[in-house]
């Protein structure tokens, strides 16, 4: 029995791939399913950035298809996106949405990489923030007294490793010539905080929806002081202030406020690199290599269509921060910039990660 | 009574808010979820969780936490099923409830055991809820006080119930600790990524999770073990004690089941010690605190009642964390706060301040969820029960069905069933030479936090000694740590004092078993810790290289210790202990291999042909030559076995493991595979 049932889904399935296959000027997806692979498992970041845009994207794609959010985590995310490499077809049903933790083993050369970003097609790239804080009595130092403070005071800083997006912090810490010992094994921000709070670290950073949802009360209480952002990208690539943090100055106007930290040369341009691949590009969504510019050109719109909801603003603060979420031209300027790093800075990356932590890679 | 007035009056805001006719619904139909979701073993909260996930965006907050806490909460309550009736693990928080669950279902049993886990969840769950209502509102200043030495401390705590469960040789429980240890670092270093026991092969690098230890552990050696007596799980023809007695069972325990709930409370709170250790937790506190240990392993009531208490409870407990931080104790807890967020809620101490009221809908929905999934499987227990009575090779196809589909949601990978057969190999030969499993299980799930917390807790040391020795010792020695001190020593008194029961059956001592077989297995342990520790030696960072050196270098000496005393002590010595000479597998009418084989042919059809082919083909073959059940039958199983699979899978949109089939030629969903 179950043979025919074998037999009758293999042929409406065959009946479904012909349909979507002809027409190629205006793309219907009605009665589709989009999967949304994500290479990371449910309830992280990226499972939570996707969840939020899945049901906005069903809504704005032609003929609504159901969008399902498929976590398919594994070898520090390349196991989806080799996955996605290998086997998605373009015909526009599999997409793949990758974070700064897809980006770095890509620039670092890791060899379980098998995928190269080139071959892709973005439709979207959003963009996200971190703080970085102390307590108050070393915050009011770092006000007053910036450079005693970092000549005496050992920091210890809660890590998930320093090949992680942390390496964009540490990178800057010790740019800034701040004396960090770096705790590593922590399974993920939230433990960060927690050793924070609990007096064991004395120096922490948070991506810009969890410091607003769970430090700024710290903050309010006189129990931490956010000291800089990483910053933000505007169009023409320059860091400029974080539009979700105004008030509090960039990494980039501290370290040029700071005796030895210096905004040109290699450390700089690798920290600029590395941040732009963790933060001010952070998660990207693709279509296959060969997908074709109709296709292309219909997720493009409808995340444009997304983005330019009148309430997206609204519905979006509380969960992406108020960052640029780039479609089109300028979506594929934030990939040119976060995967296509010149060979020295990357060199510079490797060299440090080896010499400072004895990360061979 | 300050936190009386703030709480009150907002429980009884919640309450009004939970009790309407579209929440309530919203709350049976989470339970109900949940009950489904949890009965499979190898799907718990994050599955049950990522089905609601897209309808929860837009939903009323209250009916969409409702429906959310419904399911998560019911999970520990219906995964008792498959533990007691089958003896597989229904979720990590239900493994120790297998150790005399299962062995009252073989006694006709069934129903008692399962009643008398129901009642236990209830209780646990809803102390656990009335635990959540008041600590809420005052956890946080101590919740903080546990850092990194106080943890190190819990995880030695867990580690000391290891004296406890070891069985008849304190050695042997060592090593098999250490061997779980051993085990669980293969893969990324948890500091620094380095790569450890992995051989450049890209499934080990990600290690192996806990769903396929447990279940190759402790499911295939007992299924294997039925599948060759040909019998049903019921030694009796017909069941004994029905549900009722259950109850009183547990009321005459009630003592017990408070202490195992504050446990669950207790583990659940504290962030970072991870939930699947309650249970075992749980286990060796209601063996240590038992006068009378003979029957523990062998079906006793005790040792369902305590795991099952502590497991619901630690619900309401690990909710602290997750509100209160906004730190998820668990990964189903990480797709809670994701869906908090659709909500509109960000979970965290602002949450607490402003929406006291909706935080308690919470609390209640907690609440309620327990009373209606236990009184729902309270009343089911008696009619499920009947399923121990069914000739067990009619149930094989759908239990090898079950473990393979929830060893796959691993890493969705082929892999994943050879990892399960590999896994299950090592169980079949530990319950086999009578190695505790509960010892190495709690080595597996305790390894990652004693490296971490250890490596961590130094490192903060050494910088506060930097400072000055009183730094220093304040950090280390800290009250909390001397507390934890005194009852890991207390605790491991009591193990001491009396190691006795928790083995597998493996017979008495006489003369016509051999030295040989069980000398072979040690030596096989010590040959593997000997290879972990010479790859430790080429771990290039530090801080990833000292653990697994330290552990596995250690058990290889203790294993080396167990292959002398084996060489100098007789062979009726209890360290020969050997299952296929007395004991269950003794009278089995079928050999192991030929029974394995079984499991084996299912993973080379997989291998050819994807898993729903291959399932359909292993039903009908099992059916027919191994059952001789006639085909009117066999198609009836085949399509009520693989068709609930598919609906199943297809409502949680999850696949299947591919074969080669696959590789050659694009099928469609449910053939398909990545």
């Amino acid at each position: 029995m179950a043979h025919f049932g074998t037999l009758a889904l293999a042929a409406t399935a065959g009946g479904l791939l012909a349909v979507t296959a002809a027409p190629a000027q205006a793309v219907d997806l009605a009665g589709e399913t989009i999967e949304w692979i994500i290479p990371f498992s449910e309830g992280g970041g990226s499972d939570r950035w996707a969840r939020f845009y899945a049901p906005l994207l069903s809504e704005a794609l032609p003929g609504q298809p159901v969008v399902v959010v498929k976590n398919m985590p594994g070898a520090g995310s390349t196991k989806g996106a080799n996955y996605f490499a290998e086997r998605a077809e373009a015909d526009g049903l599999t997409i793949l949405g990758t974070s700064g933790s897809t980006q770095f083993p890509y620039l670092l050369d890791d060899p379980r990489v098998k995928f190269d970003y080139a071959d892709w097609e973005v439709v979207l790239a959003s963009a996200t923030g971190g703080v970085a804080y102390l307590p108050p009595d070393l915050g009011e130092r770092w006000q007053d007294d910036r450079a005693a403070l970092i000549a005496d005071t050992y920091f210890i800083y809660g890590s998930q490793g320093a090949t992680r997006l942390d390496l964009v912090p540490l990178l800057a810490f010790e740019m800034l010539g701040m004396q960090v010992d770096a705790v590593f094994g922590l399974k993920g921000r939230g433990d960060g905080r927690l050793m924070f709070e609990r007096g064991e670290a004395n120096i922490d950073y948070q991506t810009s929806s969890a410091y607003l949802a769970n430090v700024v009360p710290l903050v309010d209480d006189g129990q931490a002081v956010p000291i800089m952002t990483w910053g933000s990208l505007d169009a023409d690539g320059t860091i400029v202030r974080d539009p979700t943090f105004p008030d509090i100055p960039t990494f980039k106007e501290v370290c040029e406020a700071t005796e030895g930290c210096e905004t040109v040369g290699p450390a700089w341009e690798a920290w600029k690199a590395f941040f732009i691949a963790g933060f001010a590009a952070q998660k990207m969504v693709f279509l296959p290599g060969g997908a074709s510019q109709d296709m292309v050109d219909t997720f493009t719109n409808a995340f444009r269509a997304v983005t330019e909801r009148p309430d997206f603003a609204d519905i979006s603060a509380r969960r992406l921060g108020v960052y640029p979420q780039a479609t089109g031209a300028s979506a594929e300027t934030f990939k040119r910039l976060a995967t296509d790093v010149p060979a020295e800075a990357r060199a510079w990356i490797k060299a440090w990660l080896k010499d400072r932590y004895g990360v061979e890679l | 009574m300050d936190i009386l007035s703030i709480a009150l009056p907002a429980l009884s805001e919640a309450f009004a808010l939970i009790l309407q006719p579209e929440q309530l619904t919203f709350l049976a139909l989470g339970v109900l979820l949940g009950l489904s979701v949890g009965v499979f073993p190898g799907l718990g909260g994050i599955a049950g969780l990522s089905l609601v996930m897209p309808f929860i965006y837009g939903m009323d907050p209250v009916s969409g936490l409702a429906l959310m806490v419904g399911l998560v909460a019911v999970i520990p309550t219906s995964d008792t099923f498959a533990s007691v009736l089958m003896g597989i693990p229904g979720s990590s928080a239900s493994q120790a409830t297998v150790l005399d669950g299962f062995p009252l279902s073989k006694q006709g049993q069934a129903a008692r055991a399962l009643a008398a886990a129901f009642v236990s969840s209830l209780f646990g769950g809803l102390f656990g809820a009335v635990v959540l209502t008041f600590f809420i509102l005052v956890a946080r200043p101590i919740v903080l006080s546990f850092g990194l030495p106080e943890l190190l401390m819990l995880t030695i705590l867990g580690f000391s119930m290891v004296g406890v469960l070891a069985g008849q040789s304190l050695l042997k429980g060592l090593v098999a600790a250490g061997l779980g240890m051993a085990v669980a670092t293969i893969g990324e270093a948890p500091a620094q990524g380095s790569s450890r026991m992995d051989f450049g092969f890209w499934y080990l690098q990600d290690g192996l999770q806990l769903v396929i230890v447990g279940l190759g552990i402790f499911a295939i050696p007992e299924i294997i073990s039925l599948l060759r007596q040909n019998r049903s799980i019921a030694e009796t023809a017909a069941l004994g004690a029905g549900w009722i007695d259950g109850l009183r069972d547990w009321w005459r325990n009630l003592f017990l089941s408070v202490r195992c709930a504050v446990i669950g409370v207790v583990v659940g709170v504290i962030p970072g010690l991870g939930g699947s250790v309650v249970d075992w937790i749980a286990y060796g506190h209601t063996v240590q605190s038992s006068r009378s240990r003979e029957r523990f392993g062998k079906g006793d009531i005790r040792g369902v009642i305590g795991p099952e208490s502590s497991n619901n409870a630690k619900e309401g407990g690990g909710l602290v964390p997750t509100l209160l931080f906004g730190i998820p104790g668990s990964g189903s807890m990480a797709v809670f706060i994701a869906g908090m967020i659709l909500l509109g809620y960000e979970a965290g101490p602002q949450m607490i301040r402003n929406d006291l009221p909706v935080t308690y809908t919470v609390v209640w929905s907690l609440a309620l969820a327990n009373v209606f999934g236990a009184g729902l499987c309270i009343l089911l227990s008696g009619g499920i029960a009947r399923l121990t009575l069914i000739r067990f090779p009619l149930l094989v196809p759908f239990l090898f069905m079950m473990i393979a589909f929830a060893a796959f949601q691993s890493r969705q990978t082929l892999w994943d069933l050879g990892a399960l057969v590999a896994i299950g190999l090592l169980g079949i030969f530990m319950r086999r030479f009578d190695w505790p499993r509960p010892a190495f299980l709690i080595g597996f799930v305790l390894a990652e936090q004693a490296e971490v917390y250890t490596y961590q807790a130094t490192q903060i040391a050494m910088l506060r000694f930097r400072r000055g020795w009183e730094a220093g010792l304040d950090y280390l020695v800290s009250p909390t740590v001397i507390a934890l001190l005194v009852i890991t020593v207390v605790s491991v008194w009591l193990g001491m004092r009396q190691s006795t029961a928790i083995h597998d059956g493996a017979g008495t001592a006489t003369e016509d078993r051999s030295k040989r077989a069980p000398m072979l297995f040690a030596a096989l342990i010590l040959v593997f810790l000997v290879v972990v520790t010479v790859d430790a030696l080429s771990v290039p960072v530090l801080i990833d290289r000292v653990f697994p050196l330290t552990v596995a270098g250690f058990s290889a000496v203790l294993a080396l210790l167990v292959l002398v005393q084996m060489l100098r002590q007789s062979v009726s010595s209890p360290l020969f202990a050997d299952a296929e000479v007395h004991g269950d597998d003794a009278r089995a009418a079928v050999g192991l291999w030929r029974t394995l084989a079984w499991f084996l042919a299912l993973l080379a059809l997989t291998a050819l042909f994807g898993f729903v082919l291959a399932i359909v083909l292993f039903f009908t073959l099992f059916l027919r030559l191994r059952a001789g059940v006639g085909w009117p039958r066999i198609l009836a199983l085949t399509a009520g076995g693989v068709g609930g699979l598919l609906l199943l899978a297809g409502s949680l949109n999850r696949d299947f493991p591919p074969g080669l089939l696959q590789a050659l030629v694009d099928l469609p969903w449910p053939f398909a595979g990545r």
